[in-house]
């Protein structure tokens, strides 16, 4: 399966040119030239191939990431002649016709190009091109880099953006000198756009806004202090920063969420994660062109849903709780066709001779189960598995009850008037007695309670999207009915709601107690890898692992090079004075490295503080910056070593055999490993016959 | 010598009369009436378990914080003659007569007290005037939030003025450093500095924020001190070596000796032992100790063993089996090997009993001399009470289809070939060579034809396993989890060939002698460690808030409630304060702005020693405020409005000094507001 990859791989090989297009060139097709030769999709492309399809089959779906990322994988599959109609049920299932390699191709043209950027980022900071060609080496020899820009993943379009942000930053912060002149605009209209690419794809762009927001800020302190500028100037430079760097991605931000609900108008898996209004957007959903009547009144069937994500309708049936939990009343759980009645009714609301009365906020109510003709009731009695709460029971015999069945309703958004409204009118059922908020627990009741979500009346009057309600069905013959489309969410209303349930889903990817999960301190010592696919010996196996030359390379050097930083910056305070070629060593390594040693730290330090469950994958932007740093480093360092030497000769020797080794070195161990990233095949490494004989340094290692 | 025959002892007194006013008004306000109400209020409730816990030694596991607050607490009812003896399960419970309520509530009380006059001292530190020290005290002094918190058995007050103590000595200090470096004064506040810090992280871990302000603005300080270059290089070295003694090792000495008192005091075992490991629990005097008191250390061939989960989550149990075997078909419609379950049971049973076995010989007796069993090497393990062998193949577990079940093995005479060799692999070992060693050796049991060790799911199996936890096989290879180690706990040498006699031997207790020791550092390790993993349950309270709630004072908290009269304690703050606070930090931050901005362009508003008597006040009251009160946002415990008083006192400090900013700087051809001019 490796063969025809490998082919292209050496061409290329031996056909690379100078240094400098070396890295243009060779690189991509390095990435490129694999890309086809696995016929199966890997780990998470499963989830990410999917939703491209969704997107050119224009169906509805829920993910916890923003959609930038996947709208780019559907439009490849959509350029590429992709249809749409592989199903991507799980890891392994065959290909077979359809035609995934543009999308494949498309993730790993976008891979590829992060090499050249790192190259081209480093010697903007560093002015030595050295440096960069190091830089873009141990890119290119990296096995992890290479594996995750391989396939159908958002990692590499995230990694593109965020390189590009940086890449042009830092081209705009060169262009400093000649303010307002094309190519400053240029650049720094670039890394807004950037940085809305990089947050459209995941919500971790973040931290190269944070990078780009702290280096403009320096910047405009700087150009405040410059005291040959008029405060008239420095207004129009913050101005420009706040036309290109805020509103500019915002709106880029905003439009691709406009697209994205444009073009998924199609009732799809993710329906259920929002709240029924949104979904009387999407074709194919029940609530879709329905009419009903727009005000509830007395007599009104219902039904009500909670606006908590994914949690289903208030319901009842002919179960009686079971004895010893609570009173032996009939369950109420979610997912109640509900009659909503006066509270002590003597008329028949359907009786046409009686008047249309609308439910107001604040009336007293009784809600009446349909089916059982029960109340919904409440008591002093615990609630099944929440035990602070009350339980909540159908009571009563064809509605009559007793004085627990009495429920206030109050509006929560009374945008709409004292009247409710069906899908937008939030609302909450007080129960009069104990002064107690029906809610839902999300908890699941046992087989007793057939698994449904257990539904309680708490106490504890705090606003939380678990007492929510709102009405959705709604049955009132003597109401006329109108049609939902005017009861349509406006755009912002759908972005924020969108956001919530995005940032509640991330929030419950929690990890488990007693299994095994990936921390961020694992991630830098290269302590485990990710098993893309293939388990036994007689798999197709892919292991994403960086190069442990290159991480190791990269820790090591980041520990040098806070020695050294804080060696050279001591020494500057203490008032020593420095030869002119440390001097404008020490400022590269200060600055360029400094700004790329934030870089590390904002695109890893923040995981520490994540409680949500964290991947090995979510070090690899954090990597690249730890690379560059490197790059820039180990120039400094033999720069410095050559100086300290009396000899010219011998300098330059010291220099070049330094860096060569460098870079052989890696290339080697790339050698070494790139099995893990172009697949393998045959026995696990333990086996002296296995093409990784030797390789599992680490006992963690698993391929 | 005799320099007092030529010349006078003379004693000079300089005694402020403000500081002992407000010291005595502090007192009398706090102390006042602190006996009543003679019942539990509000978290008393919650302290008070632990009081008693130290009053009778017995030990115990508290997540909320570390163990100095605590002892502070304990240390009043040591002395008020406290003999531990109260049920505390009740707000509102009447104290009974030996609660010396007075006294458990004296310290808190006092600490509130002297928060007061250091306000004082602070302000005056900081370089304001006199007045505007006075106002920051009277401030604290009628801070109603302040007074409810510190008349009762809480730890605010005590964090809060050991909070206000960091910043006053170290303000001390660096003003001490113009004139006297290396004086006697100077180390004094240097290492109370250190002292300080390390008792306010001691009585609750939100300390840390301050000790981190105060290390930011050392640290600032120290860089300062580097690039004066009137000083040698040496002479900057000392200064550095000092600040990093007293800031940095101290507090971490401190600390370790906070726990070291902790452990001293409370050596009984008590409720919350399970928690703990096994070797953890053989320290403490009865308890397991007096169950494995004599056991013999190291484990052989022939040995009896129970065997409990290092991870003891979600709870602590053993390894265990039982008669009944797996339902033959699941409720979800998959099948199982119908063999003998093998479970994990949070009790002590004599079904946790299992015997190691040599595979090679059929004897399930210790030879004589006993073979002791080492890393690396295959045994079986045979069930005590029903002889079956430890088991384990390619079947889905019950309810962690991912994972292999683990069985006793029954042999139904189908093709399914028993697999009971394990390899035992020590994880806590020294060498290669090491022996498995009672309660001390943390060992993973991997099954030797499937590389699959023995892990605790987590998960409670139905009915049909009577609800006991599921032990699985899971491959190595998904990486260590501690859910997979295991230690022996009870242990013996098992004599009995026979059947019967050794179900008899099992029943009986296991005596014999070797007593073991943890090391300190071992135990503190051990007990932080769980401190900070213990889960509290997250429930949501009536009166727990979030922080947006406490700027704008839209939270109160009911502490106690008469059950006749209706007299009742309310946690509410003074609203003019507290906005008069709020709005002091806004016109802080502002005017801070506006002045970095013009000093920037060259227009310098203030005399350079104002502005860095500006800057020091924000970074120490404004930075006190945004420290202690900014994390809470990503807290995910339960937050209640007393979360927000240490902010709240750093808030109070600020608003004088911003008073007096205005004064003396903005209105100055109007008259000033305090009728003091500089």
């Amino acid at each position: 399966m490796g063969t025809p990859g490998w082919l292209s791989w050496l061409t290329a090989f031996t056909s690379g040119r100078d240094p400098r297009s070396e890295s243009w060139d060779r690189v991509p097709h390095w990435a490129l030239c694999s890309v086809g030769s696995l016929l199966l999709p890997l780990w998470d492309e499963t989830h990410f191939g999917k939703m491209g399809s969704y997107y050119i089959n224009r169906t509805f779906f829920f993910d916890v990431h923003p959609p930038l990322g996947k709208m780019l994988i559907g439009l490849a599959g959509y350029l590429s002649g992709y249809d749409g109609t592989f199903l991507f049920q799980k890891p392994g299932d065959k290909y077979e016709h359809h035609n995934y390699m543009g999308m494949r191709g498309f993730c790993a043209f976008l891979g590829s190009l992060l090499v050249p950027f790192a190259y081209l980022i480093v010697l903007e900071l560093s002015k030595s091109l050295p440096a960069a060609l190091l830089t873009a080496a141990l890119l290119t020899f990296d096995t992890g880099c290479l594996t995750l820009s391989q396939y159908i993943l958002l990692d590499p379009i995230l990694m593109f953006f965020i390189m590009a942000a940086m890449l042009s930053m830092v081209k705009y912060n060169s262009c400093a000198n000649r303010p307002f002149s094309a190519p400053w605009w240029f650049w720094l209209s670039l890394t807004g756009i950037n940085l809305a690419g990089a947050l459209g794809v995941k919500f971790v762009g973040l931290f190269i806004i944070l990078q780009v927001g702290w280096n403009t800020i320096s910047d405009l302190w700087h150009l405040l202090g410059d005291l040959s500028l008029s405060v008239v100037t420095v207004g129009k430079h913050l101005t420009a920063r706040i036309l290109c760097l805020i509103v500019l991605p915002l709106t880029l931000y905003t439009a691709t969420y406009a697209v994205h609900f444009r073009v998924l108008n199609k009732s799809g898996p993710g329906d259920g994660f929002f709240s029924s209004a949104f979904q009387a957007r999407l074709s194919g959903n029940n609530l879709h062109n329905a009419s009903i009547p727009e005000h509830l009144a007395y007599g009104s069937v219902i039904t009500v849903k909670n606006l908590r994500m994914a949690i289903g309708y208030l319901h009842s049936h002919r179960h009686l709780y079971p004895e010893g939990i609570g009173a032996r009343q009939q369950q109420v759980s979610e997912p109640f066709v509900l009659s909503v009645l006066r509270q002590h009714q003597a008329v028949d609301p359907l009786d046409p001779s009686f008047p249309v009365e609308f439910v107001r906020h604040g009336d007293i109510i009784r809600l009446e189960h349909k089916e059982t003709s029960r109340n919904l009731h409440s008591h002093y009695h615990e609630a099944p598995l929440t035990r602070k709460h009350y339980q909540v029971t159908g009571y009563g015999i064809n509605g009559t009850g007793d004085s627990n069945d009495f429920w206030r309703i109050e509006v929560v958004n009374r945008r709409f008037g004292n009247r409710i409204r069906v899908l937008r009118s939030r609302i909450r059922l007080i129960h009069l007695v104990t002064g107690c908020v029906l809610g839902s627990s999300g908890k699941v009741l046992p087989k007793w309670g057939w698994e449904q979500l257990e539904v309680t009346c708490t106490p504890y009057l705090k606003e939380t999207l678990n007492s929510i309600w709102n009405v959705e069905d709604h049955i009132n013959p003597k109401l006329p009915n109108i049609s939902l489309d005017v009861l349509q969410p406006s755009f912002p209303e759908i972005l924020l709601e969108s956001h919530m349930v995005m940032i509640r889903g991330n929030n419950g990817l929690k990890p488990k107690d007693n299994e095994f999960t990936s921390k961020p301190w694992h991630w830098p010592i290269n302590y485990q890898g990710l098993r893309f696919s293939g388990i036994n010996d007689t798999d197709f196996r892919v292991y994403l692992l960086g190069n442990p030359v290159v991480w190791w390379l990269n820790l090591l050097s980041i520990a040098l090079y806070l020695l050294l930083g804080s060696i050279i910056a001591v020494a500057v305070q203490r008032g020593a004075r420095l030869p002119a070629e440390v001097e404008g060593l020490s400022q590269v390594l200060l600055q360029g490295g400094g700004q790329l040693l934030l870089g590390w730290m904002l695109h890893y330090f923040p995981f520490f503080l994540m409680g949500r469950i964290l991947y090995f994958h979510h070090y690899f932007p954090a990597m690249l910056f730890s690379s560059m740093l490197t790059g820039i480093l180990w120039d400094t360092l033999l720069r410095l070593c050559a100086w300290s030497l009396a000899s010219s000769s011998l300098a330059r020797g010291v220099y070049v055999v330094g860096l060569l080794s460098l870079l052989l070195g890696t290339a080697y161990s790339f050698y070494l490993f790139h099995p893990l990233a172009y697949g393998m095949v045959g026995p696990l490494a333990q086996d002296p016959r296995s093409p990784m004989a030797g390789l599992k340094w680490l006992e963690s290692w698993d391929f | 010598m005799l320099g007092f025959l030529k010349r006078p002892v003379v004693v000079t007194a300089d005694i402020n009369l403000n500081v002992v006013a407000l010291t005595a008004v502090g007192l009398l306000s706090r102390l006042w009436q602190l006996a009543y109400p003679r019942a539990v209020v509000f978290d008393e409730v919650y302290y008070g378990q632990y009081i008693s816990f130290y009053m009778k030694r017995i030990f115990f596991l508290d997540g909320s914080g570390p163990p100095f607050g605590h002892m502070l607490l304990a240390l009043g009812g040591y002395l008020g003659g406290f003999d531990g003896n109260f049920l505390w399960n009740r707000i509102g419970a009447e104290y009974s007569s030996n609660v010396p309520v007075w006294s458990l509530r004296l310290l808190p009380a006092l600490t509130g007290a002297l928060s007061v006059p250091m306000a004082y001292q602070i302000l005056l530190e900081l370089g304001f005037s006199h007045c505007a020290a006075m106002g920051a005290a009277l401030l604290m002094l009628i801070e109603n939030a302040l007074i409810t918190q510190s008349r009762l058995m809480l730890l605010e007050s005590v964090l809060i003025f050991f909070n206000l103590l960091a910043v006053l000595s170290y303000l001390k200090f660096s003003n001490s450093q113009k004139q006297r470096p290396f004086s006697l004064s100077w180390w004094f506040w240097l290492m109370l500095t250190g002292v300080a810090c390390s008792c306010a992280v001691g009585v609750k871990y939100v300390g840390v924020f301050t000790y981190l302000l105060v290390l930011a603005v050392a640290s600032v300080h120290a860089w300062h001190l580097i690039g004066d270059r009137t000083l040698s290089h040496v002479r900057v070295l000392c200064h550095l070596l000092a600040r990093a003694a007293a800031l940095l090792v101290v507090p971490a000495l401190m600390y370790l000796l906070f726990f070291y008192v902790h452990l001293i005091l409370v050596y009984r075992s008590g409720p919350h032992d399970q928690v703990m490991s096994s070797a953890f629990q053989a320290s403490l005097e009865g308890g397991l100790a007096r169950i494995t008191q004599g056991q013999p250390l190291e484990v052989a061939y022939g040995s009896q063993v129970t065997l409990k989960n290092v991870f003891g989550k979600p709870v602590p149990c053993w390894l265990h089996s039982h008669q009944s075997t797996y339902p033959m078909i699941y409720e979800n419609g998959r099948g199982s090997s119908h063999q003998q379950q093998v479970t994990c049971y949070p009790f002590k049973d004599v079904n946790n009993w299992w015997i190691v076995k040599d595979p090679g010989r059929h004897q399930l007796v210790v030879g004589s001399p006993p073979r002791p069993v080492r890393h690396g090497d295959v045994v079986q393990l045979v069930h005590g009470m029903t002889t079956r062998f430890l088991n384990t193949h390619d079947v889905a577990a019950p309810l962690s289809p991912h994972s292999q079940e683990v069985s006793c093995y029954v042999d139904y005479n189908i093709s399914m070939p028993s697999q009971n060799l394990w390899r035992l692999d020590i994880v806590n070992r020294e060498s290669d060579a090491d022996v498995w060693k009672t309660i001390l050796s943390e060992v993973r049991l991997v099954h030797v034809n499937t590389s699959v060790a023995l892990k605790l799911s987590g998960a409670h199996l139905p009915d049909w396993g009577f609800r006991q936890l599921e032990v699985v096989g899971e491959k190595v290879s998904r990486g260590y989890h501690e859910s997979m180690v295991w230690n022996v706990e009870e242990h013996r040498y098992g004599k009995s060939q026979e059947q019967k006699e050794r179900e008899l031997e099992l029943h009986s207790p296991a005596q014999m002698d070797v007593s073991r020791n943890l090391s300190f550092m071992a135990r503190f390790l051990e007990l932080q460690w769980r401190m900070l993993t213990v889960k509290s349950d997250g429930s949501e309270h009536k009166y727990s808030s979030s922080p947006l709630d406490w700027v704008t004072l839209d939270t109160s908290i009911a502490y106690w409630l008469h059950p006749r009269t209706s007299a009742q304690i309310h946690l509410l703050g003074n609203v003019v304060i507290w906005a008069s606070a709020s709005l002091a930090t806004v016109v802080y931050a502002l005017l801070f702005l506006w002045y970095l901005l013009r000093r920037r362009r060259s227009i310098r508003d203030l005399p350079e020693d104002s502005w860095l008597r500006w800057v020091l006040a924000g970074a120490l009251c404004a930075g006190g405020w945004a420290v202690n009160y900014l994390p809470f946002f990503m807290m995910e415990k339960t937050l209640f409005l007393y979360h927000y008083l240490p902010a709240l006192t750093f808030q109070i400090l600020l608003l004088p000094a911003v008073l007096q900013h205005i004064s003396d700087h903005l209105c100055r051809h109007q008259d000033s507001l305090c009728g003091w001019s500089p």
